[in-house]
C-alpha cells in the first residue's frame, strides 16, 4: 500500500524523500480524517469512511479529497469520530448512513451538517474540534498526531517529521549523548512504576556484553486501560523510532516488541511498518549510512496479565512460560537469555523521538518537578466523555474528570476514581485537587500504572469494587508464589464473604495482614502490589467495609444479598411498567392501584427499579434489615459463588 | 576486588563468599531460617517465602527472601525481626490452609492463628520441589504446572511417566515423592504405576483430593 520502495542510505536521502512528499501535498487540501481506532471500528467507522469514497467519486471530488483512515482520535464517547482537515471540522456519532450528507453538505456546498456537531450540556454546537471542551482543556504532544496518520502509510509519517530524530541522533550524536538527552529530559517510564529511562538504558550499556536487548513493552492488560493499542495501532512508526533511538543508544542490534494477542490490529500495524522500513534500509545493516546495525522482531503475548512483568515478559520471549524470575538483579544487567535489556513500555518509547528531535528542554518545560512531559489516560467508566486523553504531568484529577471528562454520567455525585489498574487504588472525591503525577498518586496511596482512570460514581460500593479487582488477579496471577496465589485466594474469599453480608469480625483485619504480608513479601510486582484495591479502599472508605460487616448494609446498594426492592404505595401510580418488564413475574398490583413486590420471587435484576418512571420514583432500593422487618425471607448467598 | 564480603546477620558479623545467599550464610552459623521450596540440591526457587528476612542496606530495609538474595558487604540482617515475624506467620497461616497436616512446631513457633482462613486442604503447596527433581536433576520432565493464579497445579504427564517412572522408581524408590515437604500426597499417579487410561488422559493431577479434579486438568491442559 504504501508508494515508498527506494532505499534511504543517507540522512540526506531521507531529507529529500521527505521533501518530495510534502511537495507533493497541497497543505490545503481537504483530507476526511476518520477514526478507525477500536471504538469507533465497532461502530462501522471502516464503512463511514468507504461510503464517503463513494460519496466523493460520485461529486468527482475522488481526486481532490482524500479520506485517511487513522488511529484512535480519542473522544470515544461520542465516536465514530470524522474530522475535515485543515479546517478541523469534528463530525461525532457518524454513521455510515451520514457519508452522503456529509459529503454533499460539507465538501460540495462548503457548509455544516449541523445534527452531527458536539453537542454540549448547555446546547451549544461547536464545529471546530480545538473547541470542543473535551479537546480543548488537552494537550497532545504524543496523541495529537493520530488524526494525520493512516498507520498504512509511511508518508504521513515522514510528513510529519518522521525518523527526523532517529537521524539526527545515529549521525550527530554518540550514544552516550542520547541516553543523557533522555536523563535530562526527566523522561519516566509509563509503564507504571515509573523509573527513569534515561537511568535504565544507562545501566544496560554499561554492562559488559556481546549483546544487549532493548524491548517495547505493549502487553498492555489493565482492566479499562487502552492507550498504548491507541498509540501502537495509530502510530506505530513513532514506537519504532523510539525503539531504533533506544536500540542505538544502549548498544543493541536486536529489538523485541511484545504485543499482546488481542491487538491484532496493532500487530498487523506494527508488522506492516517494520515491512516498509526493511525496504527501505531503515531497518537492517548500515543504517542510514552510519554503522549502526538493527532490526526488530515482534513477538505476540499468549495472553497472560503476568507477562507484563519485565521478566516474565522476557521468559515468553525465549518461549518458556511467562513466569516472574526469583532473581534479585534487575533486567537491564541480566534479561532477556542473560543478557542486559531495556524494557520500555509503548508511550514511553513514543515520547523519545519527540524528546531527541525537539531537545530535552523542551520536554522538561512540561509537567512537574518530580514527572515531566504529558501522559496519556484512558478515561472510562461513569464519566460523561470517556476515551483517550493526553495532558501535562500535574494537571489535577478535577481538571481531567470535570474539564474534560465533562463530570458526572446522570448527575450522579463523583465517589473515586481508580487509578493504575488492578496494581493501583481507589483516590477519594477529598483528594480531587491532587496534581496527577508519579509520585502524588503513590503518596495517595495509588499509582501511576501504565494510566488507566476509572471514575465512579456514588452508586459504586467500594467494597465491591475491591473484590473485582482481586477476583481479576486471582486468575491473572502466575500462581507461583505463596503470597500472591494463596493470599490473594483469601482476600477474595473474605472479599466475596463481606459483599454477602456474611462479613466477620475480625476480617478486616485478617485482610490487612494478608494484605501488607503480600506488599513486602510476594516475589514479583503483580503480587506485591496486588494488594492495592483493598488497602486503599480501606484507607479511603472504611466505613463502607465496617457498614457491610457490621449493620449488614451496602451503602452504595450494589451488593445484593444486602438490598431487597419495595414498592413505596405513597408514591406508586399503578402504572404497571414494572410489572410488565419483571422477568419473574414477582411484581402484582391492579391498573392505578400500588403494586407489590414479591421479595421471595425477586431475583434483584434491578429492572423495576430502571423501569420505574423518574417522576415516580416509587421503586426502592431498602436494606436487608428493612426488607426482613417487611417479612422477606432471609437470603444467604453462598460466599464463594 | 575480594571474593568474600562482611556483613551481619543478627547483630553477629560474618564473612562469606560473594554468591552466597544469605539462607547459606545464616545456617552455617546455625541461624534456623524455615524454608519449603528449598533444596540444598536444587536451584532456588523462591516460591515458599518463608526464609523472607529483613535487610538494612544503609538504612533502607526491605524485605527480601534469603534463599536468592546473594551476601553483600555491610549488610545488615535481621532474620527475626517484628516484621518477619509477623509475615511469616501470615504465609504460615496461608499454607496451613492448603496443609492441614503442617508441622506442630512451626505452628507453635509462629503462633499461626486458627480458624481465620477458609480452608482446602489439597496437601500441594506448590512448592515444586517434586517438579524440579524430576526435571533439574532426572531430566526427565514427567512432573510439571499447569495453570495460572489459584487454578496452577502439579501433574503428571503421563507420556514421560510411562518412559521414565518405572526405572527411575526400580533404581532410586520414589524420590520425588521423598522430597515432598507435606509427605500426604495421596495421589492416583502415587499410588499407582503410571498407565495409559482408557480416555489416555494426557496429564494426571498430583494434588490429593484429585481424582474429582481431573476434568479441571483436561481444560487447563487443552485435552
Amino acid at each position: 500500500m504504501s508508494e515508498v520502495a527506494i532505499r534511504i542510505n543517507t540522512p540526506e536521502e531521507l531529507e529529500s524523500l521527505r521533501d518530495k512528499v510534502i511537495s507533493a501535498r497541497d497543505p490545503d487540501a481537504t483530507v476526511v480524517s476518520v477514526c478507525t481506532g477500536p471504538g469507533c471500528l465497532a461502530y462501522k467507522s471502516h464503512l463511514v469512511a468507504e461510503n464517503i469514497e463513494a460519496e466523493l467519486e460520485k461529486h468527482g471530488l475522488a481526486d481532490k479529497v482524500r479520506v485517511s483512515r487513522t488511529g484512535c482520535h480519542g473522544f470515544c464517547e461520542r465516536g465514530p469520530s470524522v474530522v475535515i482537515l485543515p479546517r478541523q471540522t469534528c463530525y461525532l456519532r457518524v454513521k455510515p448512513e451520514d457519508a452522503e450528507e456529509i459529503v454533499k453538505t460539507t465538501l460540495v456546498e462548503g457548509g455544516v451538517v449541523e445534527r452531527l456537531l458536539y453537542e454540549g450540556s448547555d446546547g451549544v454546537k461547536i464545529e471546530l474540534e480545538q473547541e470542543i471542551p473535551f479537546y480543548k482543556h488537552q494537550d497532545k504532544v504524543v496523541f495529537g498526531v493520530n488524526k494525520y496518520i493512516d498507520p498504512m502509510q509511511m508518508d504521513d509519517y515522514l510528513a510529519g517529521g518522521g525518523y527526523r530524530a532517529l537521524a539526527k541522533a545515529l549521525t550527530k550524536m554518540t550514544p552516550k549523548e542520547v541516553t543523557e538527552e533522555v536523563t535530562k529530559s526527566g523522561l519516566r517510564g509509563r509503564g507504571g512504576a515509573g523509573f527513569p529511562t534515561g537511568r535504565k538504558w544507562d545501566a544496560t550499556s554499561r554492562v559488559e556484553a556481546d549483546q544487549r536487548y532493548v524491548i517495547v513493552n505493549a502487553d498492555e492488560g489493565d482492566p479499562g486501560a487502552y492507550m498504548d493499542r491507541g498509540i501502537l495501532e495509530g502510530n506505530p512508526h513513532s514506537v519504532i523510532e523510539g525503539l531504533m533511538i533506544a536500540g542505538y543508544a544502549v548498544g543493541s542490534t536486536e529489538g523485541y516488541i511484545y504485543v499482546r494477542q488481542e491487538y491484532p490490529l496493532a500487530i498487523d500495524h506494527v508488522l506492516y511498518a517494520i515491512d516498509v522500513l526493511r525496504g527501505m534500509g531503515l531497518l537492517g545493516e548500515n543504517i542510514l549510512g552510519s554503522g549502526f546495525d538493527f532490526d526488530i522482531k515482534v513477538h505476540k503475548g499468549a495472553g497472560a496479565f503476568v507477562s507484563g512483568e519485565s521478566s516474565a515478559l522476557m521468559s515468553a520471549i525465549e518461549g518458556r512460560v511467562g513466569e516472574p524470575r526469583p532473581k534479585y538483579i534487575r533486567t537491564s544487567v541480566s534479561g532477556l537469555r542473560g543478557k542486559p535489556s531495556s524494557l520500555n513500555n509503548v508511550e514511553t518509547m513514543a515520547n523519545v523521538p519527540l524528546i531527541i528531535d525537539r531537545g530535552a528542554d523542551w520536554y522538561a518545560a512540561m509537567g512537574t518537578e518530580g514527572s515531566k512531559g504529558t501522559k496519556i489516560f484512558s478515561l472510562v467508566g461513569k464519566v460523561l466523555n470517556t476515551g483517550l486523553v493526553e495532558v501535562p504531568m500535574g494537571t489535577t484529577l478535577k481538571q481531567i474528570v470535570f474539564d474534560i471528562g465533562g463530570g458526572m454520567r446522570g448527575g450522579k455525585k463523583f465517589k473515586g476514581v481508580q487509578t493504575g489498574g488492578p496494581s493501583g487504588g481507589v483516590i477519594p472525591e477529598a483528594q480531587l485537587d491532587l496534581p496527577v503525577d508519579f509520585d502524588q498518586l503513590a503518596s495517595a496511596g495509588s499509582m501511576m500504572g501504565s494510566g488507566g482512570m476509572i471514575i465512579m460514581d456514588e452508586d459504586t460500593c467500594m467494597v465491591d469494587v475491591a473484590r473485582y479487582f482481586l477476583d481479576f488477579l486471582a486468575d491473572e496471577s502466575c500462581g507461583k508464589c505463596v503470597p500472591c496465589r494463596e493470599g490473594i485466594r483469601q482476600l477474595v474469599v473474605v472479599l466475596k464473604r463481606i459483599t454477602a453480608g456474611e462479613g466477620r469480625e475480625g476480617d478486616i483485619a485478617l485482610v490487612e495482614d494478608i494484605a501488607e504480608m503480600m506488599k513486602d513479601s510476594a516475589l514479583c510486582g503483580l503480587g506485591q502490589s496486588a494488594p492495592n484495591p483493598v488497602l486503599s479502599t480501606l484507607k479511603y472508605f472504611r466505613d463502607e467495609y465496617i457498614a457491610h460487616i457490621e449493620e449488614e448494609r451496602c451503602p452504595a446498594g450494589v451488593c445484593k444479598p444486602l438490598i431487597a426492592y419495595w414498592i413505596d404505595p405513597d408514591k406508586c401510580i399503578g402504572c404497571q411498567k414494572c410489572a410488565k418488564e419483571c422477568p419473574v413475574d414477582a411484581i402484582s398490583g391492579e391498573k392505578k392501584e400500588p403494586h407489590t413486590i414479591d421479595m421471595e420471587k425477586c431475583t434483584k435484576c434491578d429492572t423495576c427499579f430502571r423501569v420505574c418512571p423518574t417522576k415516580v420514583q416509587a421503586v426502592t432500593k431498602i436494606t436487608r434489615a428493612e426488607a426482613e422487618k417487611l417479612g422477606a425471607p432471609r437470603q444467604v448467598e453462598e460466599a464463594g459463588a | 576486588m575480594s571474593d568474600t564480603v562482611t556483613f551481619t546477620i543478627d547483630g553477629k558479623e560474618v564473612s562469606a563468599d560473594k554468591g552466597t545467599s544469605l539462607l547459606m550464610a545464616a545456617r552455617s552459623l546455625g541461624i534456623d531460617i524455615p524454608t519449603l521450596c528449598h533444596h540444598d540440591e536444587l536451584a532456588d526457587f523462591g516460591a515458599c517465602r518463608l526464609c523472607i528476612v529483613e535487610i538494612d542496606k544503609g538504612g533502607w530495609k526491605k524485605i527480601v527472601t534469603s534463599c536468592l538474595y546473594p551476601v553483600e558487604d555491610g549488610l545488615s540482617v535481621e532474620t527475626e525481626s517484628e516484621k518477619v515475624i509477623r509475615h511469616r506467620r501470615t504465609i504460615l497461616e496461608l499454607l496451613r490452609a492448603r496443609w492441614s497436616e503442617m508441622p506442630r512446631e512451626l505452628i507453635e513457633k509462629y503462633q499461626v492463628p486458627e480458624d481465620r482462613m477458609e480452608t482446602e486442604s489439597t496437601f500441594c503447596v506448590m512448592c515444586g520441589l517434586c517438579v524440579r527433581h524430576c526435571s533439574e536433576r532426572k531430566g526427565a520432565n514427567v512432573l510439571g504446572f499447569v495453570g495460572r493464579g489459584t487454578e496452577r497445579q502439579v501433574v503428571a504427564h503421563e507420556e514421560p511417566a510411562l518412559k521414565y517412572c518405572r526405572d527411575c522408581a526400580a533404581e532410586n524408590g520414589m524420590e520425588c515423592l521423598a522430597v515432598c515437604p507435606t509427605g500426604v500426597v495421596v495421589n492416583d499417579f502415587a499410588l499407582s504405576p503410571p498407565h495409559m487410561t482408557p480416555k489416555g488422559t494426557k496429564a494426571r493431577p498430583v494434588r490429593a483430593r484429585d481424582n474429582e479434579n481431573q476434568e479441571e486438568v483436561n481444560k487447563l491442559i487443552g485435552d
